[in-house]
């Protein structure tokens, strides 16, 4: 058993939280609002340390020692722009002040916008509807059941084809899901229906890897039980 | 009451004990699980791989203690594979704990003994730039320039001061980039800035959670996906360095059983109650 007792701390906080798949107990609550508590503290302390002194603060009394001690313009002065924006976005805080934060916002979704734009549409998009088509066949020479082909077809491809074609089908609603549209729907709900499986599976997986951490660590590191 | 109203109304706190059961118990025992390696995992071995010892690798380990438990395994197992094949390793985050749990995979890796007779130092083998804010928009001034988005280390030296970083401009100067995600910023944006824009040839490892979203972007786009702590037992197989991935996998497979098992009742339960209600004439009031 650990003797440590940062180690004790957190165990007995993991036994507060776990206490709540019995019931809502006040035991639970505590380490909530623990749990609550300390992050928002160690997020402002953090933002503060990597963010404001270091890029705001500093940047800015360096520029002022360039300019008013060797009279040298320093673009670090920028970062004063950067600094309003941010009292700006606090405005929001004060009653008739909260229109001066749109500015800010206004300047964030902009520049977003812009810098994704293009990237999305190319590693997003075009990367993908580019791999879901130029695999499909290639040189070489290939066979449809007992038919030999001009050309190698990759069945995986075919399949990754097949799934999004159907699936696009089923969000297409301006034609009629009935006959050739509606089986090929029906198609694509399958295909959906499997990946949604996978990606619970996946989920399944992430949400247990998380508990046996926990156990890891409650039957490992505090009672020295486990390998 | 019937078996079939008692599968309806189970209290569902015997459900998380089984869950616990199942996940406990294979902690204590000693059965090895054999793992199948898929070709994502391969392809980062097989990039890693084609590199030269004294290459260098960038590590971008951007997640928190929240998801220690699927990709530290992962972070560990690489760094002493890295290390191990005398690669240079450069370690990076976009979220501020990532360089912290990627300092405590570095304890762990240069204790193993394959690492540890290499006798990787600090500044030469390896080193730690810390975390460094600003999300994607840090990964695109690496682009154009690591040192100026990273002029400091983790402990606050100045980089020009470690051999390591000698003639590091920007990506071209890193063999591989793995990025280590649990979500924002993560692989999404290393592969639209990193990859698709300065061409660096990228690996993923991934919560599990992540991994269906990344996989679109493999092969072409990233060389390899680890997903989860499968993901974490691929590598760790692949590269002989078996580590809480593998052991991990045990507890893995007990819950995964207890989840489908129930999920089959649930529905058998579900069905059978239906037809119940279908066959049973409705009252009739007066």
């Amino acid at each position: 058993m650990s003797l440590d007792p940062g180690i004790w701390l957190a165990a007995l906080l993991t036994l507060g939280i776990f206490s709540f798949l019995y019931r809502d107990n006040p035991a639970y609550k505590v380490c909530e609002a623990i749990f609550v508590g300390v992050s928002a503290g160690y997020w402002f302390v953090s933002l503060f340390w990597q963010n404001i002194w270091p890029k705001l603060v500093l940047n800015l009394r360096d520029a002022a020692g360039l300019l008013f001690g060797h009279g040298v313009w320093d673009p670090r002065w920028l970062y004063l722009f950067a600094g309003i924006l941010g009292l700006m976005m606090l405005m929001r805080l004060l009653p008739k002040g909260g229109w001066i934060s749109r500015w800010p916002l206004a300047f964030i979704v902009g520049t977003t916008a812009g810098l994704y734009m293009i990237t999305y549409l190319q590693s997003n998009a075009i990367s993908q509807v580019h791999d879901t088509l130029v695999p499909l066949a290639g040189p070489g020479s290939g066979r449809l059941l007992f038919l030999p082909l001009p050309f190698a077809v990759h069945w995986n491809a075919l399949f990754v084809f097949a799934g999004t074609f159907t699936g696009l089908v089923y969000f297409f609603f301006s034609v009629e899901h009935k006959r050739l549209a509606g089986g090929t729907a029906r198609v694509g709900i399958l295909f959906l229906m499997v990946t949604f499986g996978a990606s619970f599976g996946y989920t399944v997986m992430s949400r247990m890897s998380l508990l046996i951490g926990r156990m890891d660590f409650l039957f490992g590191q505090w009672l020295g039980l486990a390998r | 009451m019937s078996l079939l109203d008692r599968v309806l109304k189970l209290d569902r706190r015997w459900i998380f004990l089984l869950v616990a059961l199942a996940v406990t118990v294979p902690l204590f025992l000693r059965i090895e699980q054999k793992i199948e390696v898929t070709p994502e995992s391969r392809g980062i071995v097989r990039a890693l791989e084609a590199l030269p010892p004294g290459a260098r690798v960038l590590l971008a380990c951007d997640y928190d203690p929240g998801s220690a438990a699927e990709l530290q395994p992962m972070t560990a197992a690489f760094l002493k594979y890295a290390l191990s094949r005398g690669l240079r390793v450069v370690v990076m985050g976009l979220w501020p704990q990532g360089p912290m749990q990627a300092d405590l995979a570095l304890q762990e890796a240069l204790a193993h003994p394959a690492v540890a007779a290499l006798a990787p130092r600090y500044g030469v083998d390896y080193i730690n730039l810390g975390f460094q804010s600003g999300n994607e928009i840090v990964i695109q001034r690496m682009g154009s320039s690591v040192p100026a988005a990273f002029p400091r280390d983790a402990r606050g030296r100045p980089i020009d001061e470690f051999p390591i970083m000698a003639g590091v401009r920007d990506f071209g100067a890193f063999g591989y980039v793995f990025s280590i995600s649990a979500g924002y910023p993560g692989t999404v944006e290393w592969v639209q800035f990193a990859g698709d824009r300065f061409h660096a040839a990228i690996g993923s490892g991934t919560t599990a959670v992540s991994a269906p979203l990344y996989y679109t972007y493999f092969p072409r786009q990233v060389t390899g996906v680890l997903g989860g702590m499968k993901g974490a037992a691929e590598f760790e197989t692949l590269t002989g360095f078996a580590g809480k991935g593998t052991a991990f996998m045990l507890s893995q497979s007990f819950a995964h059983i207890v989840v489908v098992l129930f999920v089959v009742a649930g529905n058998a339960a579900f069905f059978l109650a239906r037809r119940r209600r279908a066959a049973t004439p409705p009252e009739v009031t007066p």
